[in-house]
Order: structure tokens, then sequence, then C-alpha cells
């Protein structure tokens, strides 16, 4: 007894030490288990060169990795433009052969997937936000995550470098399927494969630095208070998907170890016997089939690892402004999760028609489908937090319910092509191209103009233009529809993707005019593109003072001690945490939102949920 | 965790008590140093790399059509005019599990804050190490000598040669790293740089301390335990 009554002193006396003295209620309920960890110490920069090049602090980390992907996502965009340029109308750009075709297909799709959205949501997003989120100084290892961040660079530069090398960059399709990648006679098939497997394994290596750092912030550095059902859903977002890397990852660098020494040693992993003109060449023995398994196995998670980012933030963006709580956080959380683990069991529905037993279709089938529920969980879910909630029209919401809209709707044709019977008909037609564009290509981007104009004001402490923001959504919005919709057709009457020219093919009649005017599209949404960079740079130079907090939000970044935040985030003393971020329009309430810091002795006349 | 006894906060018992301690605030794994978590994880993340490397191991040793070289007569040795079968690797293996041990004493003494067992076991450990290596750079040499190289060899299937030098290749690399953190270890320790709170790390405010001879343990066991499998898949196999 005497024990429990030791404890007890202790206990007050660390209440009151949280309360600050709040007198007339009972300081019990405000009571927060006192810090595991001492402050973490910061290597402040002095120099230009520490404070902005070789930078430990999170948040410029995430603006170097936004910035740097935003430019290889600005290469990957004008070789679309290429592309479309060339399909709408052949023959066009007389400079364009075949082979550039092919190289321009191949670096658009590995930029767009790998080097863009992966290193824009978890290298961008996750680096500016999950030490603010879930209040920490920064992320546990500021030295190993500045060296993440170059070595992504060191990735992108060399990237970039196989454009320039004989030969050009490599053509064989984002997939890099062998045989034919390394073989003579696919455009790039010398310098340029090596570039790119090169360049894959050093993203590789320099994401496993920042992955752990993510990890290990969240889970071991949180803030007093922060349990993990009370952190944003941004955060389990982010969070999930490095999981997700850490573990499909592996994969891709082994397989691109594994093509390298095919490529410069003549091994055969993955090359069969070939004979090529009459003439038996070097390789044999080797299994094409165990690279698509290998890729996939990266491929697919990593379709997760692009997906989970984006379904955080925007349910943390519709929960803001539509002024409701999240519908179902706990849920949301576990979908999250489920997708995640499930994403690990259903690599092979890419290779319905490579050739692999057909039984094994029918198994990686039911896993795909049973993919949507969790899936179509959050999608309810985000319905039921709009519903009834004081919606604020304005960018961000905009974008949020372009993504809803645009992820349904890719979300659907993936059922269709989840089932191997109808996949086999349809399998690389441009519908393929349409139902992936429309979920992980548009949809992702949406989620990511969105959360560009809500943090922007904490970036930068200016608020973006809404009016130039609604231009930038309307035109991206519709034009994006008009290009992706009627690829679906285009599949559905067999066109088939990755063909430079489709020449005078039966059934290209009706094609040719939808195939111009899907490039008309393309030319304006890629160019509505820019208004983003005009609106950041006008309103860098004269937009209004966001001040703190313009979105009356609830979670930590918001409660920072300046905007933008400095180095530290949080100022003299960390803050303490005592709900979820979702407390909006509470009953009883003053205000429309309770910030995660409000201890609950000072809402205890609300209806405020306890969590 | 030495939470008060207050209503509503006690732990409930069973998996509930699990689930809401688990996801209690600010540490997931209470008490576990930042580093000491990273490894861990970093660790599964390397147990995929070579769980890739392994199956794809396999499944090539399962498609290639030619006849797969048999192991004991290939990674025989002459001892004293008698071909003996995986004597060299026996002794590699024996070698490395030992460095093993080592590690876990120096990781005991550095808890312990005894700096010279701590720094010479370390020593010991990365010695151990780079014998493992000299073994394995001389097996290397017999066989690129009998004519295996990644492409080809003598036996048969040329996919032995090439997975061989690959994965054995891959976890030497991996040793490699090992033994050069050792030898920095070792000298961190003997110079005390663990002692009287700690010095500061060039480039960072973070201050040492003995975890970091667990942590880089933890590393050296990992190895040790790919090794095993390594050598199951490839020389009893």
């Amino acid at each position: 007894m005497s024990d429990e009554l030791d404890n007890n002193k202790s206990y007050e006396a660390q209440s009151s030490e949280v309360m600050g003295g709040s007198s007339g209620v009972n300081p019990d309920i405000d009571y927060v288990r006192p810090a595991e960890i001492p402050d973490q110490e910061l290597y402040h920069g002095h120099s230009f060169i520490t404070k902005w090049v070789f930078c430990q602090d999170a948040k410029v980390i995430g603006v170097q990795y936004f910035l740097t992907a935003v430019f290889t996502g600005i290469v990957g965009l004008i070789l679309s433009w290429l592309m479309r340029l060339q399909l709408g109308f052949p023959g066009l750009a007389g400079f364009m052969t075949a082979e550039h075709y092919y190289q321009f297909v191949t670096m658009h799709g590995m930029i767009m997937v790998v080097y863009f959205l992966t290193a824009l949501f978890l290298g961008g997003f996750g680096n500016y936000l999950i030490p603010l989120m879930v209040g920490a100084r920064d992320m546990v290892f500021p030295y190993v995550n500045m060296i993440s961040f170059w070595m992504f660079f060191v990735a992108v530069a060399v990237l970039m470098a196989s454009f320039f090398v004989p030969g050009g960059p490599t053509g064989a399709g984002w997939t890099l399927y062998p045989p034919q990648t390394i073989l003579e006679g696919t455009p790039g098939a010398g310098m340029g494969i090596l570039l790119m497997l090169i360049s894959l394994s050093l993203f590789v290596i320099g994401f496993t630095m920042g992955g752990l750092n993510y990890l290990i912030t969240v889970l071991q550095a949180r803030t007093r208070g922060m349990t993990l059902m009370r952190m944003p859903l941004t955060v389990w977002g982010i969070f999930t998907a490095t999981v997700l890397a850490m573990l499909a990852f592996p994969a891709l660098l082994v397989s691109a170890i594994m093509m390298t020494l095919d490529k410069v040693l003549q091994t055969s992993f993955f090359m069969p016997t070939i004979l090529k003109a009459g003439e038996v060449l070097e390789y044999g023995g080797g299994s094409p089939i165990l690279f698509q398994h290998l890729f996939w196995f990266f491929g697919h998670p990593e379709v997760y690892i692009v997906a989970l980012p984006a379904f955080g933030i925007v349910s943390d963006l519709i929960s803001v402004h539509s002024r409701k709580n999240i519908f179902g956080y706990r849920m949301m959380v576990w979908a999250i999760v489920g997708i995640g683990a499930l994403s690990f069991f259903v690599w092979a529905h890419h290779m319905y028609v490579s050739g692999m037993n057909p039984w094994f279709g029918f198994f990686f089938a039911t896993t795909t489908l049973i993919i949507a529920v969790p899936t179509a969980m959050k999608v309810y879910n985000w319905i039921l937090t709009l519903w009834r909630g004081n919606i604020r029209i304005n960018t961000v919401m905009l974008w949020c319910l372009g993504f809803i809209v645009t992820f349904v709707n890719g979300g659907i044709t993936g059922i269709f092509l989840g089932n191997v019977s109808v996949d086999v008909p349809l399998s690389d037609t441009y519908f393929v191209i349409a139902h992936f564009h429309m979920v992980m290509g548009i949809a992702p981007l949406m989620v990511i103009m969105g959360a560009v104009y809500h943090w922007f004001p904490l970036v930068a402490g200016k608020m973006l233009d809404e009016g130039l923001g609604k231009w930038h959504f309307w035109i991206t919005f519709l034009g994006a529809y008009s290009i992706y919709f009627p690829m679906h057709y285009l599949g559905f009457i067999g066109v088939p993707r990755r063909y430079f020219e489709m020449y005078d093919s039966p059934y290209m009649t009706s094609a040719v005019g939808m195939n111009e005017f899907i490039s008309l599209a393309a030319f304006i949404v890629g160019a509505a593109q820019f208004i983003l960079i005009y609106n950041i740079i006008k309103t860098l130079k004269t937009g209004k003072k966001a001040g703190k907090n313009p979105w009356k939000a609830n979670s930590l970044e918001w409660y920072t001690s300046t905007v933008p935040p400095e180095h530290g985030n949080f100022g003299d003393r960390l803050p303490v945490v005592h709900r979820w971020p979702y407390d909006f329009s509470v009953p009883g309430a003053k205000e429309d939102f309770i910030a995660q810091t409000t201890p609950p002795s000072e809402v205890i006349h609300t209806k405020v949920e306890k969590t | 965790m030495s939470d008060p006894k207050i209503e509503g906060l006690e732990l409930k018992p069973g998996f509930k008590g699990m689930a809401s301690d688990t996801a209690s605030d600010q540490t997931m794994f209470k008490g576990v140093h930042w580093g000491k978590a990273m490894m861990w994880i970093f660790l599964l993340s390397d147990t995929f790399v070579f769980s890739c490397f392994l199956i794809s191991y396999m499944k090539g040793r399962g498609s290639t059509p030619v006849e797969w070289p048999n192991p004991s007569e290939v990674f025989a040795l002459d001892a004293f005019g008698v071909p003996v079968p995986l004597l060299l690797i026996a002794i590699m293996t024996f070698v490395l599990i030992t460095s093993s041990g080592t590690m876990a004493l120096a990781v005991k003494y550095g808890y312990e804050k005894n700096r010279k067992m701590c720094g010479w076991l370390i020593m010991a450990t990365a010695i151990g190490g780079l014998t493992f290596v000299g073994m394995q750079a001389f097996e290397w040499s017999k066989l690129i000598h009998e004519g295996v190289r990644p492409w080809e060899n003598p036996f048969g299937a040329a996919q032995f040669g090439s997975f061989f030098f690959m994965i054995t290749g891959f976890h030497g690399t991996h040793v490699s790293i090992g033994v050069i953190f050792l030898f920095i270890y070792a000298y961190k320790v003997l110079a005390g740089h663990y002692e009287n709170g700690g010095k500061k790390g060039w480039f960072t405010t973070m201050r040492g301390d003995y975890v970091e001879i667990e942590i880089l343990g933890l590393y050296w066991h990992f190895v040790d335990l790919v090794w095993v499998f390594i050598f199951a898949f490839f020389y009893l196999w």
C-alpha cells in the first residue's frame, strides 16, 4: 500500500508539471507519462554548405528530395509529351525513331514510378512531415538521413547520364524483362541498361538509409502522449509504405545485381539458350520467369508504396477541410496495414500471360480480389467523412475529391484485370495503360497536389493563390479524364501498348482521331502543371503571409514555435499530446477544432471522444 | 514499466494489455536504443536480400538442364594425398562461429565497462573474420585455378559457378565490411571513446556508448547465421 501512495505522489507532481497549474479542475485527467528518453541533441549547421547543401535537418532534406523528385518528374512529363506526339501524329517529329520511342517509354515509366512518386512521397513528405507530426526534433539519425538524400541524388545523376551515353538509355520497357533487355538489338542494351541497373541499386541503398530513419522515428521517437493510435493517418501511410519498401526493394536489388552479372560477365541467371540469326548465343540454362517473379515481388508492393502515403495524406486533408473527424480511424489504420501485408501475396497477377502455371494465376486472382475489401473500406470511410461535414470547397478539397473519384475509377478497372480470364485478352493493351495511370499515376498525383496546396503555408509561410489553384485543378482533372477514358476504349478494341506506330491496322479506323484527341489533351494537362510552378514563384514573391495554422488543423506540425519551423521544430519544450488529431466540430467546444496538445481539463464540458 | 497505478491506466492482462503497451506513447520497444532498433530492422531487410539470392539459387539449380556438380567432389581438399570432402569449409565455418562467440563475450565485457577485455575480444573477432575472408579467397582461387568461372565450369551446369561466386561474394562483402568496422570499433574501445560519458562522433552530436558494441555484434551474428544457410545450401545439398 505504501508503494502505491508513493507512486501517487510522484504522479501528482508529474501532472501538475504537465498542467502548468490550471485551478479548479482535477489535474489527474491530464496525466501523461514522463519522458522516456532525453531530448535529442542536434547538429546545427553553421555555413551555407552545412545549412542548405549537406544539411542534417529533415525538413531541408525533405525539400531537397521534393525538388529533385520534381525535376525527374518534369523529365518524365517531357518524355510523355514526346510519346504522345508520336502516337497522335506519327511522323510529325522527324527525329523520332522506333528506338527513341522505346527509350522514352522505358525512361518515362521508371522515372515516374521510382524516382518521382516513391522519392516524393517517402523522401519528400516523409522527411518533412514525420518528425513534425510525431513531435520529434528531427529524424533519429540525421547524418544517415543526409547521406540518404545524396545517394538518391547520385542515383538520379547516373540515371540522367544514361541519356548521354553511346546507344542512349535502355529501351526495354520499365519492367526490364530479360532476355531482350540485355541483348543487342534492344535500344540501350550497352551502357544504357548498365547505368539503369547501377542507378536502381544506388536508389535502393539510399532509400534503405532513409527508410530506417522513418521507421525508427515513428517507432521510437514519438513525443509524450503520442500513442500509435493517436498518429495522423499520414504518418501511418508513410510508415507502412516504408515497411513495404524495406521488404520489397531487396528483390529489386537482387534482380539488378543478377542482371548486371548477366550483362557484364555473361552469366545466365535469366538467360535461356538463345538462337539469334541461326547462331546459338553463349547464354543457356537460365530462367527469364525468375526475373519476372523477383521484379514483381518488388513491383507490386511498389504500387502500394506509392498508394499508401497517398491514402494517409488524403485522409488527413479530407478530415481537416470538411471539419469532421475521420470516419473509422481504427478501421483506416488496419486497412492500411492490411493492404500493406496483402500486397506481398499478389505479385504474379502481373504475370498471367508469362507462361507460368495457370493454377498459380487463380491463387493470385483470389488474393488480388481480397485486397479490394480493405481498399473499398477506405473509400467508404472517406465518403462518410465528407458526409454532412462542413466542407470547404477550396483547392485542397477539390484535389481530394478528384482523388476519390479517380481512385475508384482505377480500382474498378483493376478488378477487371485481376481476373485471369478477363485479363488475358486485355493484357498489353491500352486498357492496362489506362488502369494503372488512373490508379497509381493520376490518383496519387492529385494527392500530391492537394498536399502541396495544404502544406505550402507551413513550408514557406505563405498561402498559394486559390484562383490559380482552381484553374490548375480543373484543367488537370478534366484533362486527365480526357486522356485516360478514351484509352479504356482503345484497349477494348485491342490496340496494343508500347507500339511505336499502328500504321493502317484495320481496327485503327476509329482510334486515329481518338489518339489525336488524347495527345492534344496530354499536351494541355502537362502544360497546366506549370501553373503550379508559376503559382509557387508568384507566392514566394508576393503571396500573403499564412501565419500560424491557417487551416485550423489539429496535428502537431501546425503547432511549431515558428512558421516555417526552425531546426528542432518545437522550440524549448516538445509538445505533449492528449488526443488524436481529428477532434473537429466537437459539440460544446468553443472552436471547431481542438489541438492535439489541448489537455482534457480544458475541454471537460465538451463531447470529445476519448482517444 | 514504472508506471504509477492510476485508475484506468493499469495494463490489462493478456492480449489487450500487450496491444495497448505496444501502441503506448513515445516508444514501441521500451528502453531499446535507437541504433539497436535500426540494426534489427536493417537485418530484417538484409534477410530479404539473402532470401531472394537463395531462392533464386534454388530456382536456378532446378531449372538448368545440365547436371549440377557434386559438392563433395568440387569442394574437396587434398590432405596428405587423400581428398577430404568439405575440409576447408569445415574449418572456415568453425572459425566464423568461434568469432561469434568472441563477439558475444566482447558485448558482455562492454556492458561491464571492461575496456581492455572488450577491445581485445573485438580484435579477436576481427582477426577471425579476416581469417575467414582469407580462406574464402583461397577457395575462390582454387576453384578458379580448376577452371570454374561465373559463366562456365568444367564440372557441369554453368549456373553453379554463377551462383557460387555471386552469393559467397555478396556474403564475403558483408564479412569484409564487418571486419573493417570491427577493427575501427576495437580501436575506438581501446582508445576509450566509450568511457566517461562517451566521446562525440564525427559530424554528429551522438555520444559513444557501449551499446554500439552490441549493435555491431548483432550485425556480426547475422553474417554468421547467413553463412550457416549458405553452407547448407551450397555444400550439403
